[in-house]
């Protein structure tokens, strides 16, 4: 960070590097406008961070933490005459709550290794979570989770010396791997706070094709869609290749799946006579059979048995539209981690010329009485800096300031470390989305994507899984039902044949839905951004960000495509030369010190994409060429006359 | 302002492009002439070859440039040792594969691989197989690649059974696919060669006819096991309206060729003439024919029914005159195919007028041919799953036009009623083709009455308003003498109805016939009936004039009564008409 001041003058100043919040830095610095975007954590993307182990483990403890008082600096010298001033929130943790982490693994790696036992840790657990629950005030939770994380660490190493008889009979003879293990490569996992896919026809992909934001990031397939279902894993056949691949599906199946979902695709008449009815019903009456109608209800729309008949449908062609892209599934996942996705709209924003400040915040926003509007922000150093729009996550906004849905709407998360794959297959480098329907009457629907290795988001030989669901109780109450059915925990029973837990995180996060778009006591060119929220794709963060930006700049394009870095002229005070460009930016300096490592990945990667692209192209063509041989080949195997 | 961006207008970027294209070319251009003037001094040396490399990755379709650069390599060869020309080849093959890379269908590049592969003294295939690989899981339908796989294939030996696996896999990812297809179906013969004894003893032909040559062998697989596999009705219900699964479908059941052979000697005494039908189409006067009489080769003429035909099934010869005219002689006449070795007697007793030595239709199970001769119990259980996929897709025409083939090699006359309801239905969903489905269905109804004319043990083939399109077949017919086609939409009697040589009465009423060029040479034919047909000059009518036995003609509703002086014509075209109807 530069120990100077920053340039006292901007268009637009951007609080919160989450993901709407750097869409929308990326957007306004795209068409010229001069962008101030800050970030008063350390890290980028805020709640849409990932996290390494160790890094993980530091934003659990920083949430365990007292927030440090919140003073109320007076910056009252700097306002002038009708001017007043709207205080900023100092607190990180009123978005996330319940924190709970369990180790079943254990703490060394050992030559005899010992099982481990938790069951008198979680019931305590539970009975904390209960508390917790009621949104007091936020000291004396995180006080007693602390107590709950030194009890956890009691528990270990009481395992360590006094192993249970009756589990080590059942223990694996694959040497489990440790705690030490995890944290000695930690550096391999980029564990994310939210857990999404990106949907290949969906806003965000064609918002990172659109504006060649795609150069920064590398994407991998989700490889295979998952659902579990009386007792067990299955896959779902949804692409045209599984469902002639499936050994599940009857050849009939095949027929009637393939036939509902080529008719899907166009609304006909018969579909608008189940509209308001639910989706269940119109497909009872397709006469699928049950296995077709779980696939098609869970898996493919993944709406809930009362969802109306035209939501399902909508959802059911959203999905086949994704369809076949980039793969046999509707979804990519980013390598590395959601997390690179908000970096990589921050990285577009630098290239042109917005700047950087991480560990920096906006104390208060300086209100001119007479027009209602923001004329300046003060930062968290005391300077004022004057701007024409101010965009802010909501986290920073007092409660009494913003509308939100009450009662407040909470995701329920847990993250978990396991030793192998939930349904092993040839290859043990599968990217798989996991539909839970609802285990029992009241529970609710989880959604689970589970990330090998190669997606660069956990170390070889573990699996990291995410489960995410709409809050009903705690992470812990609506998740750990889930974990235990389908995991090895010390909770569970009779499940030898499913991977292990080594390590797990619970908690709940703020669902962003719940924030209203209008009518919070604001200035009118002050816009909140929402946090994540519980749906799968990433529609309302993009929306949100457009909508924003076009609030300001309604006459502008929204992330046009940004030029080829040959066609950028640098001129100014240096020579016009490449070499240039990169002095240039150090000069910039608000500029992050990760900035400029990332400006020099950014050529090599913009190289990986371009090949990529034309890869793609190829196939295009490729296609067409074809015929000729075709044709011959078909004379072949035809055998008549 | 200082930070902003600012980008080359599109008018600057052109100019930059321009100059970029420019300097490309001049390079280009300098280099292919050095190497032109290289190769004309007859210089190989490595500069040519670095040329030449040069060139060849920005353009490997230049097939000069690839000549020229093996005649370097072969010239290398000569010059150094084996592990020096080991490593040139492996340089080679690591050059073309960055050419692939460009252009994943060069056929210089994969032309090259090839002939690399070949002359490399230790050659790895394996790698040659994974690059194959890696080309078709990107692009599975790449015809070069599969080419060049399978010459790595042949050249390595890789079990049959790991290819199939192969195609398995890529059938597997994308089903929508020839070139798998194809090769399984090229694998699957080699993986179980044709069994030595036919499964049914019914197929065992009724005379003992020699062990099959290598070109006349009918390769019969155990289908039922790739048919218990199901992939391909995997396929089929998951995409009725892909049509290369079922093509392959076809050919899985479909396997049986005929034998080749003689399938009948006929011999009239009256016209001392002798008709020799084949199995398949051939040109007599080269296959090694020869007729022996009496023990007596003789030296005959050989011709075909109809001049347009230079490969027929159906040949004739004429017996020098007075050989066989004397009814109280008995002849023993044998044709031996010299070329199949395989012949056919025949006896003409006293007192017969003609004679003949044949298998008939029902004997050979001929129209099963289309779809394989294997166990019906395969067949009707194929025929319930493709009943199964049209109910659910009633108007697929793929899954129609199997279950109306999986009928015929069933029971081809039981099934008659269902088979013509599919087709009117194929004609309703495919309009395009219904002339197709029209000509197909003519095909087996024929079939089917030349069956029935079989077990009734008869000459005479009725086949009245069928809709008949078109006539097929007409080498079974052979021996008829009463042939009625009325009723029907035929067009024409084509040149092939000159193989219905012992043909006395025609009768073709109500159809749309234009053209008698079929009706030609046909010694024993006496009575023509054309009622309400479509001839209109009296030249169509030309080709009866060749029947010498022609009495009775029916020409009432025909456009060429019209003809002025049409009674006059007639009479000098056709003196031996007597009973004459217009």
């Amino acid at each position: 960070m530069a120990a100077e001041d920053l340039p006292s003058e901007f268009d637009v100043v951007i609080l919160g590097t989450g993901l709407t919040e750097s869409v929308a830095a990326a957007a306004f610095s795209r068409v010229g406008q001069r962008v101030l975007h800050v970030d008063r954590r350390s890290y980028y993307a805020g709640n849409w961070a990932s996290f390494t182990f160790s890094g993980l483990l530091t934003w659990i403890q920083q949430h365990h933490e007292e927030p440090l008082p919140e003073e109320a600096q007076d910056w009252s010298s700097l306002l002038e005459e009708g001017e007043e001033l709207i205080h900023l929130s100092h607190s990180d943790c009123a978005s996330i709550r319940n924190l709970q982490v369990f180790c079943f693994t254990s703490e060394e790696d050992e030559e005899e290794e010992a099982p481990n036992t938790t069951e008198e840790e979680t019931g305590g657990a539970a009975e904390d979570s209960e508390c917790a629950d009621s949104t007091e005030e936020e000291t004396k939770e995180t006080g007693e989770e602390e107590e709950e994380v030194r009890e956890e660490e009691e528990v270990r190493e009481e395992e360590q010396t006094t192993p249970s008889a009756a589990l080590r009979q059942s223990e694996p003879t694959k040497k489990k791997i440790s705690y030490a293990q995890l944290l000695k490569e930690g550096r391999r996992f980029n564990i994310d706070l939210v857990s999404k896919l990106m949907y290949s026809r969906g806003s965000l992909v064609d918002l990172l094709i659109k504006s060649n934001v795609s150069r920064y990031a590398e994407f991998k397939n989700v490889t295979r869609i998952l659902t579990y279902r009386d007792r067990q894993v299955e896959q779902v056949p949804c692409s045209r290749a599984d469902v002639f691949a499936s050994r599940q599906l009857s050849v009939v199946e095949k027929r009637k799946l393939m036939r509902f979902l080529t008719s899907c695709v166009e609304e006909t008449e018969e579909q608008r006579a189940y509209n308001g009815r639910p989706y269940l019903e119109f497909l009872r009456d397709r006469q699928l059979g049950d296995n077709l109608q779980h696939f098609l209800l869970h898996s493919i729309a993944m709406v809930t048995e009362d969802t109306p008949t035209e939501e399902g449908l909508a959802s059911t062609r959203h999905f086949l539209r994704c369809l076949g892209r980039y793969g046999n599934t509707p979804f990519l996942f980013p390598v590395y981690g959601l997390g690179e996705i908000p970096q990589c709209f921050c990285r577009m924003c630098a290239v042109f010329g917005g700047i950087y400040c991480l560990r920096h915040s906006v104390d208060g926003v300086v209100v001119d009485r007479d027009s209602n509007r923001c004329k300046a922000v003060i930062d968290s150093r005391g300077q004022r800096i004057t701007c024409s729009h101010f965009v802010v996550e909501e986290g920073y906004v007092a409660a009494d300031r913003k509308r939100v849905a009450t009662p407040t709407r909470f995701l329920s998360r847990a993250v978990l470390i396991t030793d192998g794959s939930i349904l092993p297959s040839d290859s043990d480098q599968q990217v798989s989305m996991v539909t839970v329907p609802p285990i029992a009457a009241g529970c609710p629907a989880v959604k689970m994507v589970e990330l090998c290795s190669s997606t660069m988001t956990c170390m070889p030989g573990t699996y990291l899984v995410h489960l995410t669901c709409q809050s009903v109780g705690s992470a812990y109450e609506d998740l750990s039902p889930v974990v235990t059915r389908m995991f090895r925990t010390p909770e569970s029973h009779d499940q030898e044949t499913c991977p292990s837990v080594l390590w797990c995180l619970y908690f709940n996060m703020t669902d962003g839905s719940g924030l209203e778009a209008e009518g919070h006591n604001l200035p009118s060119n002050v816009y909140v951004c929402s946090g994540p929220d519980g749906d799968l794709g990433h529609e309302l963060a993009i929306r949100q960000a457009e909508s924003i930006f076009q609030k300001i700049l309604p006459e502008e394009d929204f992330c046009p495509p940004a030029p080829n870095p040959e066609d950028i002229i640098y001129d100014g005070d240096n020579t016009s030369s490449s070499a240039g460009g990169e002095e240039e930016k150090e000069e910039n300096d608000g500029v992050a010190e990760e900035e400029k490592q990332e400006e020099e990945k950014e050529m090599l990667e913009e190289e990986k994409e371009m090949l990529e692209e034309e890869k793609e192209m190829l196939e295009e063509e490729k296609e067409m060429l074809e015929e000729e041989k075709e044709v011959l080949e078909e004379q072949n195997l035809q055998t008549e006359e | 302002m200082h930070g902003r961006v600012k980008i080359k207008s599109t008018a600057q970027q052109e100019e930059e492009k321009r100059k970029e294209r420019e300097k490309k070319l001049k390079i280009y251009v300098a280099a292919r002439d050095a190497c032109f003037s290289k190769r004309k001094e007859g210089i190989w040396d490595d500069e040519a070859l670095q040329l030449t490399q040069q060139l060849l990755s920005s353009n490997p379709d230049f097939a000069t440039l690839w000549n020229y650069r093996r005649e370097i390599l072969m010239h290398l060869e000569t010059v150094k040792d084996e592990d020096e020309v080991q490593k040139i080849y492996e340089a080679e093959l690591s050059f073309l594969e960055s050419c692939l890379k460009v252009n994943p269908k060069s056929y210089g590049s994969w032309h090259h691989r090839g002939w690399v592969s070949a002359r490399l003294p230790r050659p790895d295939w394996a790698r040659e197989l994974s690059l194959c690989d890696r080309c078709l899981s990107l692009d599975d339908r790449n015809f070069h690649c599969w080419d060049y796989r399978r010459m790595v294939v042949k050249m390595s030996g890789v079990p049959v059974d790991q290819e199939l696996g192969f195609t398995d896999r890529l059938i597997g990812s994308n089903f929508s696919n020839y070139s798998s297809w194809h090769y399984r179906s090229t694998l699957l013969p080699l993986l179980h060669p044709e069994s030595p004894e036919p499964p049914s003893p019914c197929r065992e032909p009724p005379h003992s006819s020699p062990p099959p040559s290598p070109q006349t062998h009918s390769h019969r697989l155990c289908i039922q096991q790739y048919l218990k596999v199901t992939l391909v009705q995997n396929a089929f219900f998951t995409d009725p309206n892909d049509q290369s699964a079922w093509f392959y479908y076809r050919w899985l059941l479909g396997r049986a060729e005929r034998e080749e052979m003689i399938s009948c000697v006929y011999v009239s005494r009256d016209e001392e003439r002798v008709a020799v039908a084949f199995s398949r189409p051939v040109n007599a006067q080269s296959v090694g024919l020869l007729l022996v009489l009496d023990g007596q080769p003789q030296r005959v003429e050989w011709r075909s029914v109809h001049p347009r035909f230079k490969h027929s099934p159906v040949w004739i010869c004429d017996l020098p005159p007075g050989t066989i005219s004397d009814i109280t002689n008995e002849h023993n006449l044998t044709v031996h195919w010299t070329e199949k070795h395989t012949h056919r007697d025949c006896a003409l007793y006293t007192g017969r007028t003609e004679s003949w030595c044949r298998d008939s239709a029902t004997d050979q199970e001929l129209f099963r041919s289309e779809l394989s001769v294997e166990k019906t119990s395969v067949l009707q259980s194929e025929l319930q799953s493709c009943n199964q996929l049209q109910e659910l897709e009633p108007l697929n025409k793929w899954c129609l036009l199997t279950i109306i083939l999986l009928m015929r090699a069933l029971d081809p006359l039981g099934y008659e009623k269902e088979t013509l309801a599919h087709f009117q239905t194929l004609k309703e969903v495919d309009s395009m083709r219904s002339a197709y489905y029209g000509d197909l269905c003519s095909k087996f109804m024929i079939e089917n009455t030349i069956l029935k004319m079989e077990y009734a043990e008869v000459r005479v083939f009725s086949i009245s308003d069928k809709n008949l399109t078109t006539l097929c077949h007409l080498d079974q017919l052979l021996l008829v003498t009463h042939i009625n086609l009325s009723s029907n939409q035929l067009q024409q009697l084509p040149p092939q109805f000159a193989m219905l040589q012992c043909l006395e009465v025609l009768e073709a009423d109500n159809n749309s016939i234009e053209n008698l060029e079929g009706v030609y040479h046909l010694p024993k034919l006496e009575e023509v009936l054309l009622k309400n047909n479509k001839i209109s000059t009296l030249a169509d009518l030309q080709p009866l004039a060749s029947c010498p036995k022609l009495k009775r003609l029916d020409l009432r509703g025909n456009p060429v009564t019209q003809t002025a002086n049409i009674e006059s014509e007639l009479a000098e075209l056709l003196p031996s008409v007597t009973d004459l109807l217009l």
